[in-house]
C-alpha cells in the first residue's frame, strides 16, 4: 500500500513536469502548432521596419489576425519585405488594405496594424499589400523637427 | 616557504585525484550493464525521495519569486508607461535564469545534501561494503539509481518552478495591480521563444541536475566514514554544487545567449 | 590433485600497511576446505583486515590471496563480484541494511542471486531466522533490534545463500550464554552438514576452540602459532599460553604500540 502511494506520487511528479513543459510551450512562448500549417501568406514592403521582429502580431482594430513569419530585404527594391501568416478565418481583407508598423505603448513591442480598404477583390495567398506606412523612428522625427526649425 | 609549496602541491594532487575518482565513479555506475527489472523499482523509490519530496520547497519558492518579480517589474516599468511588458520580464527572467538556477540551488540544499548524508552513513555503517560482499555492486545498486533520479527530477522541478513563478507573477500583475491580462500574456508570448528560451532553460536544468547529483553521490561515496566526515561531505556537496551551478550558469548563458 | 582441492584459501607472503603502520608482515596461511578455521589474536592485530583482504575489499601491498586458485586481486570487477556471491561474511558491525526489515535483509541475497519464487524465498527466510531465534522479529527494522539481535540477524543473512565459504567476524560478541550455545551449534552444524568452509574470528577462546578444526594465532602481523585446538591448548610457548589463559601479564602486549607511559606522563613536565 505504501509502495503504491510512492509510485503514484512519482507518476504525478512526472506528469506535472510534462504539463509544465506544455504550458511553457503554449501559454508562455505562444507556440501554436496548428498555426504553422494554417493561414495564408501575405507580403508587405516597408522602407523601415524599425525593430519589428519575427512572430510579432498582425492585428486589425487591435484584434490579432495573424503573425509575422519572416523578415528579409527585397534585393530588387532594396526595401524590407515582411512575410505574414494571416489566419484562415480572416477572409475579409480587400486588396487595397493598408499595413502600418505600430508600437504598443511608448516602449512596447512593434506590431503590424492592418486597415481594410474598400475594393471587392480580396487578398489571397502570396499577394502583396501595396499601401504601407513604415515605423515611426524617433530619431527621424526629431531630426525632421530640428531641420524644419533651422530652415524657418 | 618549502613547506607551503609542499602543502600546495599535496592539495592540488588531492584535488586532481578526487576528480579522477569522481570520473571513475560515474563510469562505473553508468556504464555498468543496466539490469532494468531490478533498476526500475529502485529508480522510482529514488525519484520519490529526490524529486517528489523536493516539490513543496520548489513550488513555494517559485510562487514567491514570481510574485516578487511581478511586483518589482511593475514598479520599475510603470515609470516608463510600459507596465504591460511585466509579463515578458517575469517570463524571460524565470525561464532563462531563475527557474534553472534557483531550482538547482534549492535542489542541492534539499536533495543533494540528503543523498550525500545517506550514502556517507551507509559507508560508515559498512552497508556499502556489505553490498559488495553479497556480490552486489553498490555502484549499480546505490549510486546509479540516485544519479538517474537526480538527472530526471531536476528538469521537471525546474519547469514546475517556472510555471508556478509565472502564475505568481500574473497573480500580482494582473489580479492585484490590474494590468490587462490580454496584454500581459500577449506580450509574454511575443517575446518568449520556445526553441531559444524554454529549451535553453531546460538544457541548463539538465546540466545543473547532473552536476549537483554527481557531486552529491561522489561526496557521499568518498567521505571519511565518521560523523565528522559525513558532516563535512554534506557541507562540501552544498558549497561545491552552488559554486558549480553559478559558474556553469555564466558559461551556458554566454554560449546560449551571447554572440559567439 | 586431492592435495590442491583441500586448500580453499591460500594467503601467501602477504604484507599490508595502514598508512605508516605495517599490519601484516609476510603473512602466509592456508584455510582448508570444508573445515572450521579459527583466527585469533589480540585486538587490533588485523583479523578484520585479513577478512576484508580475502573478500577483495582491501588490496595487499605485497603478496597474494588465492580463493579456489584465483588470485582475488587480479580478477576483473565482474569476476570479483561473481566470486563474492559464493562467499558469506558476517561483519563485525553487523551492517544490516537500514532501509529494509529484518526479513528483507535476509531475503536480499536470495532475491539478487536466485530466481526462486517469492513463496520459497519467504520460507527460506523464516527458516534462517528461526535458526537464529529471530523469526518473531522478521518485520522489525534494524534500528529496533538490540546489538545481539542485530548480530544474529546479520548472521542469518550471511548464511542465507548457503555459500561455499563463510567468514564470521565476532559472531558471539554481545550474545547471552544461551544464544551463544545456539550459535556455536548452528555454525558447527552448517559446517558438518553442508561442508562449508568457515573462518571464525572470535575472542571467546574456549567456545571457538570447541568447534574449530584448526587455529591460527596472529600477533604483530605474523602467525604466532597454529595447529589443532589441543596443540595450542597444550602449547609451552609463553606467548601462546598467555593468550589462551587470558593473563594480563606476559610477553604479549596488551597496549597499542606507544611510547613508554612513564615517559609520556613525566617526559614533558621538565
Ligand atoms: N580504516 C582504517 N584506517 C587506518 N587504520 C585502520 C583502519 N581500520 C583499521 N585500522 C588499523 O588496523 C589495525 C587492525 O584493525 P582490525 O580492525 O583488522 O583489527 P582486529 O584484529 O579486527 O581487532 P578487533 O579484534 O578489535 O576487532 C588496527 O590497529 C587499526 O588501528
Ligand atoms: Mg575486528
Amino acid at each position: 500500500m505504501r509502495i503504491r502511494a510512492l509510485e503514484i506520487s512519482v507518476g504525478a511528479l512526472i506528469l506535472a513536469g510534462m504539463l509544465a513543459l506544455v504550458a511553457l510551450a503554449i501559454n508562455v512562448s505562444g507556440l501554436n502548432l496548428s498555426q504553422k500549417g494554417g493561414g495564408y501568406t501575405v507580403y508587405a514592403r516597408f522602407d523601415n521596419i524599425g525593430g519589428l521582429t519575427e512572430r510579432a502580431k498582425v492585428s486589425m482594430s487591435g484584434v490579432q489576425i495573424g503573425q509575422v513569419s519572416a523578415i528579409r530585404i527585397d534585393r530588387k527594391r532594396l526595401m524590407a519585405e515582411v512575410e505574414m501568416q494571416i489566419f484562415d478565418d480572416v477572409d475579409y481583407l480587400s486588396i487595397d488594405s493598408s499595413a502600418q508598423i505600430l508600437t504598443a505603448g511608448l516602449l512596447g513591442e512593434k506590431y503590424i496594424g492592418i486597415t481594410p480598404g474598400f475594393e471587392d477583390d480580396l487578398l489571397e495567398n502570396g499577394m502583396t499589400i501595396e499601401d504601407t506606412q513604415s515605423a515611426l523612428v524617433l530619431e527621424e522625427i526629431v531630426g525632421k523637427f530640428l531641420f524644419n526649425k533651422v530652415s524657418e | 616557504m618549502i613547506q607551503f609549496l609542499q602543502k600546495l602541491g599535496a592539495k592540488t594532487l588531492n584535488r586532481v585525484a578526487a576528480v579522477g575518482r569522481a570520473g571513475q565513479l560515474l563510469s562505473q555506475s553508468l556504464i555498468a550493464k543496466p539490469a532494468p527489472m531490478m533498476m526500475l523499482p529502485l529508480l522510482i523509490r529514488q525519484l520519490y525521495f529526490i524529486g517528489v519530496l523536493s516539490l513543496v520547497i520548489i513550488i513555494v519558492s517559485g510562487l514567491f519569486i514570481g510574485m516578487v518579480l511581478g511586483l518589482q517589474g511593475y514598479t520599475i516599468l510603470v515609470d516608463y508607461g510600459s507596465e504591460q511588458a511585466v509579463g515578458q520580464m517575469v517570463a524571460l527572467s524565470l525561464v532563462r535564469e531563475l527557474a534553472p538556477v534557483v531550482t538547482a540551488l534549492l535542489f542541492a540544499g534539499r536533495a543533494g545534501s540528503a543523498v550525500t548524508a545517506e550514502i556517507g552513513l551507509m559507508k560508515a555503517t559498512e552497508q556499502l561494503a556489505c553490498y559488495e560482499m553479497i556480490g552486489v555492486d553498490p555502484m549499480r545498486r546505490i549510486i546509479a539509481p540516485r544519479l538517474w533520479a537526480g538527472f530526471i527530477s531536476m528538469p521537471l522541478l525546474s519547469m514546475i518552478f517556472a510555471i508556478v513563478g509565472i502564475w505568481g507573477g500574473s497573480l500580482v500583475a494582473v489580479d492585484w495591480l490590474g494590468i490587462f491580462s490580454g496584454s500581459f500574456w500577449a506580450n509574454m508570448q511575443a517575446s518568449v521563444s520556445f526553441s531559444e528560451d524554454v529549451l535553453n532553460g531546460v538544457i541548463k536544468s539538465l546540466v545543473f541536475g547532473f552536476v549537483v547529483i554527481w557531486i552529491a553521490v561522489f561526496q557521499g561515496n568518498d567521505c571519511v566514514p565518521t560523523s565528522e566526515g559525513i558532516s563535512q561531505a554534506t557541507t562540501r556537496t552544498v558549497v561545491y554544487s552552488s559554486l558549480a551551478i553559478l559558474g556553469l550558469d555564466f558559461l551556458l548563458t554566454a554560449m546560449m545567449f551571447g554572440d559567439f | 590433485m586431492a592435495q590442491l582441492n583441500d586448500t580453499h584459501i591460500e594467503v601467501s607472503n602477504l604484507s599490508f600497511w595502514r598508512g605508516e603502520r605495517k599490519i601484516f608482515d609476510d603473512l602466509s596461511l592456508t584455510i582448508p576446505r570444508g573445515k572450521i578455521t579459527a583466527i585469533m589474536g589480540p585486538s587490533g592485530t588485523g583479523k578484520t583486515t585479513l577478512l576484508k583482504l580475502i573478500g577483495g575489499q582491501l588490496t595487499p601491498d605485497q603478496g597474494s590471496i588465492r580463493v579456489d586458485g584465483d588470485n582475488v586481486h587480479a580478477l576483473s570487477r565482474r569476476r570479483l563480484f561473481e566470486l563474492r556471491a559464493k562467499m558469506g561474511m558476517l561483519f563485525q558491525s553487523g551492517a544490516l541494511f537500514t532501509d529494509m526489515t529484518v526479513a528483507e535483509n535476509v531475503a536480499f541475497p536470495l532475491r539478487v542471486h536466485t530466481d526462486l519464487p517469492e513463496s520459497v524465498v519467504r520460507d527460506l527466510v523464516l527458516m534462517k531466522l528461526n535458526a537464529v531465534g529471530l523469526r518473531g522479529a522478521s518485520e522489525l527494522k534494524p534500528a529496533e533490534l538490540s546489538g545481539g539481535m542485530a548480530r544474529r540477524a546479520a548472521l542469518a543473512r550471511a548464511i542465507a545463500l548457503d555459500p561455499d565459504f563463510l567468514m564470521y567476524d565476532e559472531p558471539f560478541a554481545g550474545q547471552d550464554p544461551i544464544a551463544m550455545g545456539v550459535l556455536i551449534n548452528l555454525i558447527s552444524r552448517l559446517n558438518r552438514a553442508l561442508g562449508h568452509t568457515s573462518v571464525i574470528v572470535s575472542h571467546d577462546i574456549q567456545e571457538t576452540l570447541s568447534i574449530a578444526d584448526y587455529v591460527y594465532l596472529i600477533s604483530d602481523g605474523k602467525v604466532l602459532a597454529q595447529g589443532a585446538p589441543d596443540q595450542l591448548n597444550g602449547s609451552e610457548d609463553p606467548r601462546v599460553e598467555q593468550f589462551m589463559k587470558g593473563r594480563p601479564d606476559g610477553p604479549v602486549p596488551f597496549h597499542f604500540p606507544a611510547p613508554s607511559f612513564k615517559d609520556q606522563l613525566f617526559g614533558d613536565s621538565q
